[in-house]
């Protein structure tokens, strides 16, 4: 990993759509160089997906997110570890992390509608061994994912010339 | 009636572009290189402090030299990123913009009959400026085939009993060209030798895309007779927020306040807290644009010379400065017809001055999207000629 590879990983953080081509041309690389770091980078698993972000507010799918948090009991041996990786199985957990702080593992679920995360969480997360506590927060409105604005905001404007 | 403008304001020429200026206006989808300006908004945080600042009652004059908060870290950040020295007490004046600084810079040295030489292409306002405090610029030529660097022969030719000082601008506007160390270190042998004041506009010295930026003050002895301006408009986006500086050696400096005292009083306080902060911690906001503007360079610059305008690899600020010599138009015929054509909007290069003739300035700070499209545009434009 050098500092070429971590240029390209910005730029194919802010748009993966970009032919190795244009990369290459941005970076100083040929379109074939940059394809080989890439496809490196790729079977490292330093790229895991690519992934589009969408508003999905917008897209009117009128589905509910909500972020869990929870109370555990570490294993011996295991810590958290065992207890997150099953939790991860589950396709509502979007995003699961260990934080510090007063709970200790933060799952954002989706779901098509608050009853079905409410049931999720009453019938799967909350009944498993070693779970003490949740505290489920539902999310009102997105305005910025992953960097990314989600509302609308006027460009400013320029003059067409200065010097 | 009697005509009461002066000589003077009538021996300056009105700028060259108006008319395009006001063409461009009228259009639509006009895509514009012809910004000198960044296209970033200015970093949340150095906007929120400015607000802040506001909201706490902080709307008075500061010190004539500006905030001294402002200059102590200037000073630190001059010393630890170029290696510049300059006392933040009595050597460094906060103005309202770098335009103000060279103004000041020029009206403290210049008598009536002092020749200033100009490095051109050069931005528009150094001989005007020159004019206007009763001295006279001498423009000397950078060319092409010395990537637009500052030759020291062309220099040594220009060289009078009159000259008094030096003025030079790099990374430039609007070439990009970067002088190195050796390449100043010529130069500073020249102005010591025929004992000139140098003044340099440092404003685009952290857009500098291949190595680091060279300060012209550290360079030899110049030091002792530099005054070095530079500020935070390109480099943090702030060009709205007026706010540059001026640095030279305490005696200097002191003349130059006098002015700055009579004509500005201080810089506007706002723009000068905003200032600190951006000092404080906007460095990775800062940089994070550098990096962007290199790619867009990378980019821009391939296609240019890809659709047949032949273009060096500006090292720096972001400015591409192509040659339009291929396409047998002048310049001015060229931004013209583009913008009515194709609607796109560059710079015709003679606007700067000697060596600027049959080149275009054309700023790639506009999003890689629109780089794209302009460049589409002037291939299917070259194309129909």
């Amino acid at each position: 990993m050098d500092e070429k590879d971590l240029e390209l990983l910005r730029i194919l953080e802010d748009n993966s759509r970009l032919s190795a081509q244009e990369i290459g041309t941005m970076t100083s690389l040929t379109a074939v160089e940059a394809e080989t770091r890439i496809h490196a980078l790729e079977a490292a698993g330093v790229i895991r997906k690519y992934t589009t972000v969408i508003n999905w507010e917008m897209a009117g799918n009128g589905e509910v997110s909500s972020i869990i948090e929870l109370k555990v009991s570490p294993e011996r041996d295991y810590g958290y570890d065992r207890i997150a990786e099953r939790l991860s199985r589950f396709r509502q957990v979007k995003t699961l992390r260990l934080m510090t702080g007063t709970h200790d593992l933060q799952l954002l679920v989706t779901g098509r509608n608050m009853q079905e995360v409410s049931r999720f969480v009453s019938e799967h997360v909350a009944p498993m061994d070693r779970i003490r506590e949740t505290a489920t927060h539902i999310i009102m409105k997105s305005y910025k994912e992953n960097g990314n604005i989600l509302f609308e905001h006027k460009e400013t404007e320029r003059l067409p010339y200065s010097f | 009636m009697r005509n009461f403008i002066s000589e003077r304001a009538q021996s300056i020429p009105p700028s060259g572009i108006r008319k395009f200026f006001d063409l461009a206006l009228t259009m639509e989808d006009v895509i514009s290189l012809g910004v000198g300006e960044p296209d970033f908004r200015t970093p949340w945080n150095i906007c929120e402090s400015s607000i802040y600042s506001i909201e706490q009652g902080v709307t008075s004059y500061t010190s004539n030299k500006g905030l001294p908060a402002l200059r102590e870290v200037l000073s630190g950040y001059l010393k630890q990123h170029y290696g510049l020295c300059y006392s933040g007490d009595d050597e460094i004046i906060i103005t309202s913009g770098v335009s103000e600084a060279l103004d000041i810079s020029i009206r403290a040295i210049v008598d009536p009959g002092d020749e200033v030489l100009i490095a051109q292409p050069s931005y528009v306002s150094y001989a005007p400026c020159v004019t206007l405090a009763g001295g006279v610029p001498v423009p000397v030529e950078c060319t092409e085939s010395d990537k637009f660097k500052l030759n020291p022969d062309t220099l040594q030719e220009k060289i009078t009993k009159k000259t008094k000082a030096l003025m030079i601008n790099f990374p430039n506007n609007p070439t990009g060209a970067v002088m190195k160390r050796n390449d100043l270190q010529t130069i500073a042998d020249i102005v010591i030798d025929n004992d000139l004041l140098l003044v340099t506009d440092e404003v685009y010295a952290e857009l500098t895309y291949e190595g680091s930026h060279i300060a012209a003050g550290t360079v030899s002895d110049l030091w002792q007779r530099t005054i070095t301006l530079n500020g935070f408009s390109k480099a943090y986006a702030m060009t709205g927020w007026r706010v540059g500086y001026l640095c030279a050696p305490r005696d200097l400096c002191e003349s130059v306040l006098k002015i700055h005292q009579y004509v500005m009083l201080c810089a506007p306080v706002m723009g000068q807290v905003g200032a600190l902060e951006a000092i404080r911690s906007a460095e990775e906001d800062k940089n994070n644009m550098v990096n962007e503007y290199r790619l867009r360079r990378n980019m821009f610059v391939t296609g240019l010379n890809r659709i047949g305008l032949s273009t060096h690899i500006p090292e720096g600020a972001f400015y591409a400065f192509p040659s339009v010599k291929a396409t047998g138009l002048s310049d001015t015929e060229f931004a013209e017809r583009l913008l009515k054509e194709q609607h796109v909007a560059v710079v015709p290069g003679s606007v700067f001055g000697a060596g600027g003739e049959s080149h275009l300035r054309c700023a790639y700070a506009v999003s890689r999207k629109q780089l794209n499209e302009a460049l589409s545009r002037m291939e299917i434009f070259i194309n129909s000629l």
